[in-house]
């Protein structure tokens, strides 16, 4: 198992408990969105402090590469500036999910940066970079 | 293969004259010997789109190197040589489903043709006051394009329910119809995420009697049973050459004469028309008025030389082939832990394709744990999220099977399953 490019252990124990999962009320942004191609679906609640992301929950379902990478954003997005958190790009992402990510499981990938930049800009486009 | 095949009894009164139920026809597919990653390719997703034998290639190929040239217009030798192979394509293809040219209509895919009677039919025959009714196990192909029109007509869109067995009920759609504003109802003949075989005779002479006419989805069905849309009583029955071994870019529809000729065309322009004048246009005889624009030519060619190949092979064959895949199938995922299949338990119920999902695996790591192994299955909503949310999931994983299958490919789809339970630690 050790040897998953994909599946690492980390990506696997992320997607069977996901930090930041669940609702959170009350909450000053939200959004929803869903990944077309397959049917997951992904929405945030977030509360704002000071202009920072004070706390914020996921919530939803989806594959193991879409859950796993919405909890370890998480972990990262907590206390960072709306505005820096809004425009966080493709690349940031997949390089902190660390693993190898085939185009068809790109969207799975950046469904919560797209959720979460919808919440605070309310720009419901995908999140770009060179992947 | 062919050895083993004719030990094995094909299941009671499907298999005509004792004819084998394994069709041993690999060879015939091209791509069927590539190797993926390594591997031996194992295709289960043929209700998506099927391989295409090498004949149906040939067919195309032969005809774009020594006939190619537009339908209907030239005079010259080569113009008729390709009227006639497209004039002769529709009669095989009709004729390989038991209906008549003259009303036997090409479009891009079965997308295309329902929206052709929605449009054509519906804008002229659908008011505020009409219902059309469908079911929760239509593919969005048949959704959508209801949608839309009942939203431009003010007719109202209702939904026959799917049962826990994965099947409608026939005392549901009397009495929808006994509500009497239901104008037209449209419904799959095998539904591509539940594998059900709805019975289409029962149901369209329940309709007609009611009044209504009926459109039947055929694209899961025709690739892989005997299919005579005369007996099956529809007055529009689609179906689309892609799913049943012949090329992309032509779908099918068969409608009945009499409608069709009361029915505005759809698409306009060009070889649909009679006559044109600055203002208006009168427009061209069946199946033509339906046809606008240069059809898909070679791939009406193609999708001839695919039925004969099915013909050739017998479609009871198919049928009990498929059958025989789809029980080995149901088993062998039932022996998978955590697995549950959607969709009619018993095999003869359902046509050749399993949809599932697996506790603590989901669809979509389903079907890249068994690309690993060189197994193609599909996972989504197989374009019918009104259905997903019926069955109370977000997504299945789907296996299909087509006339190229063989049973060892259902026991490496269950070893991936397992091997993939095995990678997320279940």
């Amino acid at each position: 198992m050790s040897e998953d490019e994909l599946y690492r252990e980390q990506i696997l124990e992320h997607y069977k408990r996901p930090h930041n999962f669940g609702e959170l009320t009350p909450h000053d942004l939200e959004a929803f969105e869903q990944n077309p191609l397959c049917g997951d679906e992904l929405g945030v609640h977030i509360q704002v402090d000071d202009g920072r992301i004070a706390d914020l929950r996921f919530h939803g379902h989806g594959c193991a590469i879409s859950q796993a990478a919405a909890s370890i954003a998480s972990d990262e997005l907590k206390g960072m500036p709306l505005d820096q958190a809004g425009s966080l790009s493709a690349d940031w992402m997949i390089d902190l999910l660390g693993i190898p990510i085939s185009p068809t499981r790109r969207k799975c990938a950046l469904l919560n940066l797209k959720v979460m930049r919808r919440a605070i800009t309310g720009d419901s486009g995908w999140p770009t970079g060179v992947g | 293969m062919p050895q083993a095949a004719s030990t094995r009894q094909p299941a009671a009164g499907l298999a005509e004259g004792g004819a084998p139920a394994s069709l041993a026809v690999r060879e015939d597919f091209p791509i069927l010997a590539r190797r993926l990653q390594g591997r031996p390719l194992i295709y289960l997703d043929s209700a998506s789109t099927s391989q295409k034998p090498a004949v149906v290639m040939q067919a195309m190929d032969e005809h774009l190197r020594a006939h190619n040239a537009n339908v209907h217009r030239g005079v010259y030798a080569l113009a008729q040589e390709a009227d006639a192979a497209y004039e002769g394509a529709r009669a095989t293809i009709a004729g390989f489903v038991g209906w008549e040219p003259e009303s036997t209509i090409f479009a891009k895919n079965v997308t295309e043709t329902i929206n052709l009677v929605a449009y054509a039919w519906g804008l002229d025959n659908l008011a505020a006051g009409d219902a059309v009714l469908i079911t929760e196990m239509e593919h969005h192909a048949n959704v959508v394009p209801w949608q839309q029109i009942c939203r431009r007509t003010g007719a109202e869109l209702r939904y026959l329910h799917v049962d826990e067995r994965g099947e409608l009920s026939s005392g549901e759609l009397a009495q929808e119809l006994a509500r009497g504003d239901v104008k037209l109802v449209a419904f799959a003949h095998v539904s591509n995420v539940l594998g059900t075989i709805n019975p289409v005779a029962e149901m369209t002479a329940t309709i007609r009697d009611a009044g209504a006419i009926s459109v039947v989805d055929g694209a899961q069905a025709v690739p892989q049973m005997p299919v005579d849309v005369r007996a099956l009583g529809a007055d529009f029955y689609a179906w689309t050459g892609h799913k049943a071994l012949g090329p992309t870019g032509i779908g099918v529809l068969h409608g009945r004469r009499e409608i069709l000729e009361s029915m505005e065309p759809f698409l306009t322009g060009g070889d649909m028309i009679a006559a044109v004048d600055f203002q208006r246009s009168t427009w061209n005889e069946l199946p033509y008025k339906f046809e606008a624009g240069t059809p898909p030519i070679a791939e009406a060619v193609g999708l001839a030389a695919a039925v004969r190949y099915l013909a050739g092979l017998g479609m009871e064959r198919v049928r009990a082939h498929e059958q025989e895949l789809t029980a080995r199938m149901l088993k062998a995922l039932a022996e998978v832990e955590g697995l549950s299949v959607v969709g009619p338990p018993e095999p003869q119920r359902r046509g050749g394709l399993a949809s599932f999902t697996i506790e603590g695996l989901h669809p979509h790591d389903i079907a890249e744990l068994a690309n690993r192994e060189g197994v193609c299955v599909r996972a989504g909503h197989h374009c019918a999220q009104p259905l997903m949310r019926r069955l109370g999931v977000g997504s299945t994983a789907r296996a299909s099977v087509g006339v190229y299958t063989e049973p060892r490919e259902i026991d490496a789809l269950a070893a991936a399953l397992r091997k993939g339970r095995e990678v997320f630690g279940l």
